[in-house]
């Protein structure tokens, strides 16, 4: 069974949005989702996320039953209860994130994959209320926190409940280094705005995917706001590689031993 | 008279430029324009208090970046008996829309720290205006510590289109200084009061707001996202932003509402700037208040408490009591 059957199966080619080549689709899912020619990392599905990380991909989810409330009664072109509908249709998820508890070569960890393609992996009070419970609930269990970050940032249709999501998830993540576990923090394509500007850079490790975009604000509206053409490879992981902003990038095929190492050489003691 | 007024303005502009022409003459005729000018005054006082009591919130948004509106170093000016401003993050640099240092009220000494958006052309060039880089943010912290270290409170004046969305910001680490700033505020073994003098823009905000009371001047606004910024994401099609301002709810009324903001400051009809030395004494006065209590707290709790507000934000709005 290919790892991308579930979310696209009619389709036997695609297109890589790095190099632009059209490549069969089974040699980019049996590479993990990478690009054969450039290694250009395709977006993951949760369940593909979980299928690569987890022991045979086993997550006991918790707090499914979180969902969101329209707390502004927020309209557009369209509701926003609309909207959920509709990310929920066509991603058969219930939210933006997904929580729960899975082993990583036979180690309990806590772990959270964020699914971009859920209204761009924003941040409203559901996603805010898992990824804190995420936090307590590790605490409590005395276990890591693996977070995989995809996100655009808050959610306006929740206005400043939004954003409060940044200082609500930032209170879980400091009580929870109180136990002395680490979090992993894994900024995957793309990671922005009050995502980025709240848990997902508060990691003990900080690691990225190679490529990933990774900012706070948006090259568009960068753009729009000093007017130049933005260098090739801005806030692409290997350029905060570069200006010292995360500690490593680390490719799918490496990603599970490195964070077993990682979480590995965080938790032992010499006897 | 004020120097800017507001496309909803109007009225009150043509009553005052009236008011101020017959204030002009009066002297050279002495019996004449007495009556005349009671009148405007009354008809004046009358438009601002129609007008200012029914904002709209983009109205509201307007009045939150007036030009003449009293910004931080207004209030510290005002408020405080010293201030000796501190500058620079000890890594980058210094960033000027941010100011702060150590100041004292009365016999409270505390920190202050607060985002300046500067008033001439080159003052607002040099402050950016208002809108913080890494190095800002750092600075902050630096105050923050400084003020824990001491065990000092903290004032913070809120007061910014946003954070800087630019090449070097992104560089230094833009989403890395704010998210160290919010999850350091939260455990900060001090009292932190926070006031939204102006515009809270969002994440840029927030790097300065992760204290224990929030409190809004009653014209100030505070939003995850720019009404402009939204209209453009959501819309699409030219709306105009004031759709976008009233779906945010994003004034000082909606956010007490929403278990956000602890209390509303009242300005004059008007706004802020037209009477600036009574709103700091407004401010002054609901500062000291507040601090006077966070200061019965004990220290270890007070972070805690300031975790746990953030941590139920929005609950009963998801799961309202039964």
């Amino acid at each position: 069974m290919g790892l991308f059957e579930k979310s696209i199966p009619q389709e036997l080619w695609v297109k890589c949005e790095g190099c632009h080549e059209v490549i069969f689709k089974k040699e980019v899912d049996r590479g993990m989702g990478v690009c054969p020619k450039c290694q250009y990392h395709f977006r993951l599905t949760v369940t593909e996320r979980l299928q690569m990380v987890l022991d045979d991909g086993a997550l006991v989810e918790w707090d499914a039953t979180i969902g969101t409330t329209d707390i502004l009664g927020f309209r557009d072109t369209t509701t926003y209860p609309d909207r959920i509908e509709q990310a929920q249709k066509k991603t058969g998820l219930t939210e933006a994130v997904v929580t729960g508890e899975g082993r990583i070569m036979n180690r309990a960890v806590a772990v959270g994959v964020m699914d971009f393609r859920f209204m761009g992996g924003s941040m409203g009070y559901a996603v805010g209320e898992r990824i804190s419970r995420l936090f307590d609930r590790a605490r409590e269990r005395d276990c890591p926190v693996v977070l995989f970050s995809a996100s655009g940032g808050a959610r306006m249709q929740e206005g400043i409940i939004s954003l409060m999501q940044m200082a609500k998830t930032s209170a879980a993540v400091s009580r929870f280094r109180e136990v002395g576990k680490p979090f992993v923090s894994v900024l995957t394509d793309p990671t922005a705005g009050g995502v980025a500007a709240s848990f997902a850079f508060q990691g003990d490790v900080i690691m990225a995917e190679p490529r990933a975009l990774i900012g706070f604000a948006g090259p568009r509206v960068i753009e729009q706001t000093i007017k130049v053409r933005l260098p090739n490879g801005f806030q692409r992981a290997e350029f905060l590689l570069e200006h010292g902003m995360i500690d490593l990038i680390v490719a799918r095929p490496n990603l599970k031993t490195t964070l077993d190492t990682l979480l590995r050489l965080l938790s032992h003691t010499p006897s | 008279m004020t120097l800017h007024y507001l496309p909803f303005e109007s009225d009150i502009e043509e009553t005052e430029r009236k008011l101020h022409d017959l204030e002009l003459a009066a002297p050279g005729y002495p019996n004449a324009p007495a009556k005349d000018i009671q009148h405007l005054r009354e008809r004046l006082q009358r438009q601002l208090r129609d007008v200012y009591e029914n904002l709209t919130p983009w109205q509201k948004t307007l009045v939150a970046r007036h030009p003449d509106r009293p910004q931080a170093q207004d209030y510290v000016a005002e408020i405080c008996d010293e201030f000796v401003e501190m500058h620079g993050d000890r890594l980058f640099g210094d960033d000027f829309s941010i100011v702060g240092g150590l100041a004292r009220i009365g016999d409270q000494p505390l920190v202050v720290v607060g985002q300046q958006k500067g008033r001439t052309t080159k003052e607002k060039t040099q402050r950016n205006f208002g809108m913080p880089q890494p190095e800002g943010y750092r600075k902050a912290l630096r105050l923050f510590r400084i003020a824990e270290r001491f065990r000092k409170p903290i004032l913070t004046l809120v007061d910014t289109p946003g954070a800087y969305p630019g090449v070097g910001a992104e560089e230094r680490g833009q989403a890395e200084a704010i998210a160290r700033n919010i999850l350091e505020m939260l455990a900060l073994k001090v009292p932190i009061v926070t006031v939204v003098i102006g515009e809270g823009g969002s994440g840029g905000a927030l790097a300065l707001a992760a204290g224990d009371r929030l409190l809004m001047m009653e014209h100030a606004v505070y939003s995850v996202i720019s009404p402009e910024a939204c209209v453009a994401i959501l819309w699409k099609d030219g709306e105009s932003p004031d759709r976008a301002a009233s779906e945010l709810k994003l004034t000082a009324g909606d956010l007490q509402r929403l278990g956000v903001a602890d209390e509303i400051l009242p300005e004059p009809p008007g706004g802020a700037h037209r009477d600036p030395a009574a709103v700091a004494r407004t401010v002054k006065e609901a500062v000291l208040r507040h601090l006077s209590a966070l200061r019965e707290r004990p220290f270890e709790a007070l972070a805690r408490e300031r975790q746990d507000r953030f941590r139920r934000v929005g609950d009963t709005l998801v799961n309202p009591p039964s």
